[in-house]
């Protein structure tokens, strides 16, 4: 008996084992049928990929619309996890496998779909739509005055979010300028609380500091010189400014100790706030959704949120935001003929449709359409909707996040280089040099 | 009777090529490799000569990529950080599965219930392992916070001279299990007149596991070794959903290197590179290794018995 039972455990462990072995890597574990576009069939069905958390609820629900009322024009859905997602939706469009509508955050990733004719321009099919949303989000869809891909979910500008009971505990106001910045610093510091949460294990999250302290060091030229491909263009002295203010932030604490275990997927960054063991975070605006979902009770008596503080003297404008304009549909240049009509029916009937900004707006989240202000102000999340309306709609410059700016090899090693600056692993100059490098 | 014995070892010595299955049962065997394996590895050593970004046409561009990518400092971290990863995971995983396995081959009753939760690991897929550990290890929220005590707040994950130690602890506890399986297997073939005969010569408990069971067990050790070394020089999944590679750069090992090289940077040309001295390395590696260890002449050890 005894035998027969471990034979059995062995068996099963072989299995197991074996199982293991051709194991799936994360990512494809969403559906092996993801990159079938063409099983959607002839006739004039389409397929999407989209994302999960956050307010992609809000877009999932308006395919289901789209569905119900277009049977003969139906478009799958397949959701995916953020970073699963981008490596996905690349080999897939590279070898032909693209879904009808591809969604990206334009920067250099479109650019490089324009470079090879992956996607289609849709300039006239679309100026309807673009001419609703707010411009300086509209154009990051064109290339050279063509548009390629416009926006489809809300704008997303990095705020400063802050616990208002700590600072009432510890009897501060919250930071306007840099000095006020480490004064709140030290003090929070002396009370044992983190004095900004950080995701530093997902990288990307501290790409906000260097870009806000770049920006209203030395004003948003300094990072378009790096897009324009200028030689030497990160030795600007905005970048070891901005590169040496961070270290004297990690220096005193600003980051507590163990940042580079907190991961933004988990939204643990946002979890230290809404805990009380950490007093400010400096996230895009989808956080503010996540709070609400996490933390309810906290979300509505305690959470505050304001701009990036100014810094004194500083070449930038302080209505300047960083952060990711939207989401973008693009249409796959290898999609039939009756499956992109569909997608751009699809896009021009339903995307920023009464049904979809009032469900974004419940949401929390932030349609960069143009004349919302009066179903902001009737909205349950007035308070937050108007003040990053007002940030969007008044900001002189809204820059998109760098490792989505900047082609893909270089924005790996940004993020690399990056991590070890927060790290103190390596110094301003020597991020600065392997930059250049990468010029 | 005897004489059939005889001629038996004779016609088996002389004919063996013979007496084979016919080469064309291995032909589907073949061909499935060719298809999944050669033609791709065929596949990257070409675009190891290219530029490409995984979109466009790949462009031809000759030995400079290897000779950039070999000389990339971070490619040099990543081959020293794959080494001290292969040699710590070893060291780690040899001695631990080897006495576990011998343990686990002992017939009494509570060494089976030990041995049913020491395969648990195994029944786990890496990434639920991967990020159950990563929640534990999480000093803001994991066992820290469950136990409140200061030893779990430790930055594990987070502290860059630390990571390193605490993926292959990760790695290591999810593969001894499988590696003390062999042991056991292997442990369990020894005849027990060996054994026997050691204990009427006067050999103690140690003195029998030196004397008989570790030379009985050699063809095992190699087999596991090989596993082990190859295993851990192309080892991926766990690393991957521990760390990233991170913070910084310090658990980012070839295999990882090479993964984001290719599907984050999208330098899949440098990637192939990395690719193609990993596939070379480890073949070289398991090569070594049969031939030093005499395996190409593995015959039973039970002469005689």
């Amino acid at each position: 008996m005894r035998h027969t039972g471990l034979r059995v455990v062995a068996a099963t462990v072989l299995a197991a084992t074996l199982a293991a072995c051709g194991g799936a890597s994360p990512g494809d574990s969403t559906d092996e049928n993801g990159g079938d576009s063409s099983g959607a069939g002839g006739g004039g069905e389409a397929s999407a990929w989209i994302l999960t958390g956050g307010g992609w609820p809000v877009t999932a629900a308006s395919f289901e619309r789209w569905n119900e009322s277009n049977s003969d024009q139906r478009i799958t859905v397949e959701e995916y996890e953020n970073d699963a997602y981008k490596e996905k939706i690349r080999t897939s469009v590279g070898s032909g496998e693209a879904p009808t509508l591809i969604m990206s955050w334009t920067g250099g990733t479109l650019a490089d779909y324009v470079a090879n004719e992956q996607v289609v321009d849709i300039t006239a099919d679309t100026q309807e739509l673009v001419d609703r949303v707010m411009p300086s989000v509209a154009q990051n869809g064109a290339i050279d005055g063509t548009t390629y891909a416009v926006p489809m979910n809300d704008v997303q500008p990095v705020v400063l979010y802050y616990n208002e009971d700590l600072f009432d505990q510890v009897g501060i106001e919250v930071p306007t300028t840099w000095a006020e910045t480490l004064d709140a610093v030290e003090a929070f510091d002396e009370a044992g609380i983190i004095p900004f949460s950080l995701a530093g294990q997902s990288v990307w999250p501290e790409l906000m500091w260097i870009q806000y302290l770049t920006d209203r060091i030395g004003g948003p030229e300094v990072f378009q010189a790096v897009l324009d491909g200028q030689p030497d263009a990160w030795s600007d002295p905005a970048v070891l400014e901005a590169l040496t203010r961070i270290q004297e932030l990690v220096d005193a604490g600003a980051f507590g100790d163990a940042f580079a275990s907190v991961a933004a997927d988990q939204s643990a960054d946002a979890a230290l706030v809404h805990t009380g063991r950490a007093a400010m975070l400096l996230q895009g605006s989808w956080v503010y959704a996540t709070f609400h979902t996490d933390a309810p009770e906290f979300a509505s008596s305690a959470l505050g949120f304001t701009t990036f503080p100014e810094i004194e003297g500083g070449a930038g404008d302080p209505g300047n935001i960083v952060g990711n304009p939207a989401n973008f549909w693009s249409i796959s240049a290898a999609a039939s003929e009756a499956e992109r009509q569909t997608a751009l029916d699809y896009v021009n009937e339903y995307v920023y449709d009464d049904e979809q900004l009032a469900a974004m707006l419940d949401a929390g989240s932030l349609p960069p359409v143009e004349g919302l202000d009066d179903q902001i102000a009737q909205s349950d999340d007035a308070e937050y909707l108007a003040f990053a309306y007002g940030l969007v709609q008044d900001a002189p410059h809204f820059q998109l996040s760098w490792d989505q700016a900047l082609p893909a090899d270089q924005a790996q090693e940004l993020l690399t280089n990056l991590s070890q600056i927060f790290l103190g692993e390596i110094t301003p100059q020597q991020f600065v040099d392997a930059m250049n490098a990468t010029l | 009777m005897t004489l059939s014995i005889r001629s038996g070892a004779v016609s088996r010595r002389a004919a063996r090529p013979r007496t084979g299955p016919p080469f064309w049962l291995a032909a589907p065997a073949l061909a499935i490799f060719a298809l999944f394996a050669l033609l791709p590895l065929g596949g990257v050593v070409v675009l190891s000569f290219t530029e490409w970004d995984g979109l466009g046409t790949p462009s031809w561009a000759g030995t400079d990529v290897w000779f950039d990518t070999v000389s990339d400092p971070a490619t040099r971290q990543a081959m020293w950080l794959t080494l001290v990863f292969v040699v710590l995971s070893y060291l780690f995983q040899a001695p631990v599965a080897l006495l576990l396995g011998v343990f686990m081959a002992g017939r009494q009753r509570y060494r089976a219930v030990w041995s049913v939760l020491y395969f648990l690991p195994l029944l786990f897929s890496s990434a639920a392992i991967g990020i159950t550990f990563r929640s534990l290890l999480d000093p803001n929220f994991g066992l820290s916070r469950a136990l409140d005590s200061t030893a779990f707040r430790t930055n594990w994950l987070g502290d860059p001279d630390l990571a390193l130690y605490v993926v292959v602890f990760v790695v290591g506890w999810c593969f001894v299990p499988f590696h003390a399986l062999l042991y056991q297997a292997g442990v369990r073939q020894i005849p027990a007149t060996l054994y026997e005969a050691a204990v009427l010569d006067g050999a103690g408990r140690v003195k029998q596991f030196r004397y008989v069971t570790l030379p009985q067990l050699r063809y095992t050790i190699v087999t596991s070794s090989t596993l082990m070394l190859v295993g851990s020089l192309t080892y991926f999944d766990l690393v991957f959903i521990l760390t990233g590679g991170g913070p910084g750069d310090a658990t980012r090992i070839l295999p990882l290197h090479m993964y984001l090289t290719g599907f984050r940077g999208y330098e899949m040309g440098p990637a192939s590179v990395i690719a193609v001295i990993l596939v070379g390395v480890g073949l070289a590696l398991s090569l070594a290794l049969s031939r030093l260890s005499g395996a190409g002449r593995m015959q039973s050890q039970q002469a005689g018995l």
